[in-house]
């Protein structure tokens, strides 16, 4: 994954901005960050070709910790001002940092509209399930019947699945890992940053004053062998203690085997993060916690061609055509006429 | 057999073109434009059509017009009310016709004029058998038939034969008004390239409508309006929107930078859009984005990323954008926002003009938020006005309002064209390193622009935000005293914008009773009505406003020098407003309409006649 440079290589604290660091103690987003810095000491980029891009948020905060370029805009936003960015500056590593509420409530156009249109930026999605800036109201993923200060007889909104968005938008490269682990989230941050194209990644992160352990359930140190897949390319979809149990496809459903039962290995489903078509990543998305275990890893990474590129390459082929545009041309059409002096 | 015809000079003549919206009126307008301009005489035009693309044909909401005015003088406006009227059907008779000078020439296509055309129309008789008509002089043509006949050996079919009526129309306003068919003929031929028998029905269709002239004896007489006696110059016909587009070209390149446009569809600024996505050759970057937030935030990550971040939209849109425009104002970044205004509030009236987002360009956000606010007044200017709000940009590091609307937007005249060497080159410098740490709210002890760092320069790197900054180190901060020292900061950098505009200056006496106070598309009316009126002996002065935030730093002693200031606005009394809180003592009355349509010359000059005590008061037709 590291890659050799010709420099020195970077250290975790060169990515490191030194502004005081206030998020709530215990909060994710401290080891989202942390690893973050430390992912892209791996690699050549200098810091000043990293941007960060936030809305609104606590997950927005994140710029000012980074030693890079920082933007942290206004609420929801964060996809439109990278794009106005990466589109001017494709050279650059553009991230955007963003949450459930921002993201995917109040800025879910701009974010269906940068994946579909495949714009080079990596997206993390830091997603708690609750709007904690605001001190505890629901978000567009808290689960139905939820009580927050806003629902206290229970959310009525059906949730929505950032993961189901980023497939229907085409998302060319789609992840999902949680701030518990760190060295997969390591492994996912450096694949987002390796794309070429849209990286989109949801983190599962626990937002320790407002929505304690909403994610317990599936990442718990007891349970998580039985409630995690961790995609690998190429591979069955295995999980449990023993990776005993795999998932195959019963019609357009999917389901749990036990192993030990299957006789013919054809029959398990095996994980393509390369498949052009949608359909099987969407199966993926939809396999969520408590009826089926809940996929982590790479879900997706196919290559189309970037917004950015294509946009930069029109003006290319524009030049090449009509040549390097001429202010007096433009201006000095042949429809002009002139009044001579008396 | 060519019939003999008078040929009477006349300094200038205003003709509107009415029909159906698929009557092609827009189009006829623009080639009668096209052919008089260069034929050397001073135009302005007024395309009026509805905001439906296809209205039922036949029907009131459905008529489309263009006006013209063309003549020997300097003009300044389309004319208060036409000379002439083609009409293509009983609706844009219906329509129109009130409008048309008594003993006005009015052509009639009278093939149209059949019982369901007429009833669709709401005539409850014929009005070319009644005395509806008797006050105008008729020409009465059957351009459908006429048409059909000239092209009976045409190769199209009979649909394609009937659309081509309005060139036969062109045709015969081309002769009856001595203008060569040729440069519409050329035009043609560019345009139907790939359908050569379509540029040949036409053809055919303008050379039978001129010939027409020439052999009927319905007409008797011909006009010449000689050549316009205007400065001394190599001229082009432009519309403001294609002035904008070509100022924002022509600003990149002085600057020698790269834009990025973002932009929503939206009447009436997407001709802009359009005009510079053709122009991909220079460098820029257009972004048609997913909302008007998105095309906001797309040209302010531009910005940020050390290009000329551009957007544009009519009223709705600015509503949409504020938020992001508020952003610009605290990460102290350049945006030029382009607002061509059209009739409000909400949807209001998409194609018609108005005045009326004046005060939203200067307040419409959340906190103290200061803005510098530019505004065009003719089609030509736009290039003038636009070159300014990205100079001023670029160098204060703010967010500028570039104002336009509608009837300039879509408006033509006769542009001077700017001899290229002696545009100002704009220096934009970024830093490249720092001594210590850097420091992005530090600033320019003359304009107090912060500097524009840009992303990827080595050891700059910088953090910047919505929330309040700590004056010189740009760090999170919630201080009372700086937020106070910063909220100041903000304003004085555009109050000092006026150190580097021109004086606002004063067309006739310096000193006097009545002063008429403009800003924006108004000023061709305003001008005519004033200038009229010295010629006739008149007392009044007038002074148009290009610079609203912040004012030229003239005004306050130039307005103390009259006793009454009258604002003649598209609005309720905008300007008059920012005018009256600015200048203590300033004795303001407000001439307002809101019609969708701009000031005719005369009712600006009713008003001043009025303020001087010599004329009988205006009726009140207007608000």
């Amino acid at each position: 994954m590291t890659v050799q440079g010709t420099h020195p290589p970077y250290t975790k604290e060169d990515f490191v901005s030194g502004q005081d660091v206030r998020w709530c103690p215990g909060c994710g987003d401290y080891a989202i960050l942390s690893v973050m810095q430390r992912t892209l000491a791996q690699f050549d980029t200098p810091p000043e070709n990293h941007a960060f891009i936030s809305g609104i948020g606590c997950s927005s905060r994140f710029p000012y910790y980074m030693k890079t370029y920082g933007f942290h805009t206004i609420h929801g936003r964060a996809p439109a001002i990278a794009t106005g960015l990466k589109c001017v500056r494709p050279e650059l590593t553009v991230w955007v940092i963003t949450g459930d509420g921002d993201g995917l409530s109040i800025g879910g156009n701009h974010l269906i509209h940068a994946m579909r249109r495949n714009v080079d930026l990596k997206i993390i999605l830091v997603n708690n399930r609750i709007y904690g800036l605001t001190k505890g109201q629901y978000s567009p993923t808290s689960e139905q019947g939820k009580i927050t200060k806003s629902s206290p007889q229970g959310t009525i909104d059906y949730p929505i699945n950032p993961l189901c968005i980023a497939i229907a938008a085409e998302a060319t490269f789609i992840a999902r890992t949680v701030d518990t682990d760190p060295r997969h989230m390591g492994q996912v941050l450096a694949r987002a940053m390796q794309h070429k194209g849209v990286a989109f990644v949801e983190i599962f992160q626990n937002c320790i004053i407002f929505n304690k352990d909403t994610f317990l359930p599936i990442v718990g140190r007891e349970t998580r062998d039985d409630r995690i897949i961790y995609l690998e390319d190429g591979k069955p979809l295995l999980f449990g203690a023993q990776k005993n149990k795999a998932i195959r496809l019963n019609g357009l459903r999917t389901e749990i085997v036990d192993i030990a039962g299957v006789k013919n290995p054809n029959e398990l489903l095996i994980h393509r993060e390369n498949d052009p078509l949608p359909n099987y990543a969407y199966l993926l998305t939809h396999m969520e916690y408590p009826e089926m275990p809940v996929p982590f890893g790479v879900f997706r990474c196919i290559q189309k061609p970037t917004y950015d590129q294509m946009l930069n390459d029109q003006v290319k082929t524009a030049i090449e055509k009509k040549g390097a545009g001429s202010l007096k041309d433009m201006i000095y059409t042949e429809d002009v006429w002139t009044v001579e002096a008396k | 057999m060519a019939v003999k015809h008078l040929e009477k000079e006349l300094e200038s003549v205003t003709i509107r073109f009415a029909g159906d919206s698929g009557d092609g009126m827009q189009l006829t307008g623009d080639q009668f434009t096209d052919t008089s301009a260069l034929m050397g005489n001073d135009i302005a035009t007024l395309p009026d059509f509805p905001a439906e693309i296809r209205a039922p044909q036949g029907t009131l909401p459905g008529v489309s017009s263009f006006q013209i005015q063309f003549s020997h003088n300097e003009i300044y406006t389309a004319g208060d009310a036409p000379d002439v009227l083609v009409v293509m059907n009983p609706a844009a008779l219906k329509v129109n016709l009130n409008d048309l000078a008594k003993g006005g020439l009015l052509v009639l296509n009278i093939d149209s004029f059949t019982e369901k055309n007429l009833k669709k129309a709401g005539w409850k008789s014929n009005p070319l058998t009644d005395s509806t008509l008797k006050d105008y002089s008729l020409l009465q043509v059957p351009f459908s038939s006429l048409t059909k006949n000239a092209l009976v050996d045409a190769k199209i079919k009979a649909t394609e034969v009937d659309r081509c009526k309005n060139f036969f129309a062109l045709g015969l306003m081309f002769w009856i008004y001595g203008r060569t068919p040729d440069h519409t003929i050329k035009w043609i031929r560019d345009k139907f390239g790939k359908k050569p028998e379509i540029a040949e029905a036409n053809i055919l269709a303008v050379e039978a409508g001129y010939n027409y002239g020439d052999i009927t004896e319905t007409i008797a007489d011909r006009y010449v309006i000689k050549k316009a006696d205007i400065q001394p110059g190599v001229y082009r016909k432009i519309t403001g929107n294609e002035a904008t587009a070509i100022g924002i070209i022509a600003a990149a390149q002085l600057a020698q930078k790269e834009v990025l446009y973002g932009s929503y569809p939206i009447t009436p600024a997407s001709n802009i859009l359009h005009e510079l996505s053709k122009r991909k050759n220079f460098r820029i970057k257009t972004f048609q984005a997913e909302d008007e937030i998105a095309a906001c935030g797309a040209a302010l990550g531009a910005s940020f990323g050390g290009h000329i971040g551009v957007t544009a939209t009519s009223g709705p849109g600015i509503c949409l954008k504020s938020e992001m425009i508020n952003l610009a104002v605290m990460a102290e970044l350049p945006l030029v926002i382009l607002n061509v205004q059209r009739g409000g509030p909400s949807t209001g009236l998409p194609t018609k003009t108005e005045q009326s987002d004046l005060l939203q360009a200067l307040f419409g956000r959340n906190g103290d938020s200061p803005v510098a606010v530019i505004a065009a007044s003719t089609p030509s200017n736009c290039f003038d006005y636009i070159l300014e709000a990205i100079r001023i940009a670029l160098k204060y590091m703010c967010p500028v309002f570039f104002l336009s609307d509608g009837y300039i937007a879509n408006g033509s005249e006769p542009w001077k064209l700017p001899e290229i060497e002696k545009l100002p080159k704009i220096n934009v410098i970024h830093p490249q390193t720092a001594e210590g740490p850097f420091l992005p709210y530090v600033r320019d002890e003359e304009t107090l622009a912060r500097p524009w760092a840009v992303p990827g320069t080595q050891g700059l790197q910088h953090r910047i935000g919505g929330i309040e900054k700590a004056n010189r180190t740009g760090a999170v901060s919630y201080d009372a005293e700086n937020h106070q020292k910063m909220t100041f900061l903000r304003r004085e950098k555009i109050q000092r914008i006026a150190n580097d505009i021109p004086d606002a200056e004063v067309l006739g006496e310096k000193k006097g009773g009545l002063l008429v106070l403009g800003w924006g598309g108004t000023y061709g009316s305003i001008t005519a009505a004033v200038t009229e009126l010295q010629k006739e002996g008149k007392k009044v002065s007038a002074c148009h406003l290009h610079y609203i935030n912040p004012f030229p730093k003239n005004l306050g002693s130039l307005l103390k020098n009259f006793e009454t200031i009258l604002i003649p606005e598209l609005n309720t009394g905008q300007l008059i407003l920012l005018i009256r809180g600015e200048f203590e003592g300033v004795h303001t009355v407000g001439l307002n309409k809101i019609k969708g349509q701009p000031f005719k010359i005369a009712e600006i000059k009713e008003k001043i006649k009025e303020e001087l005590h010599d004329g009988t008061r205006y009726p009140s037709a207007l608000y």
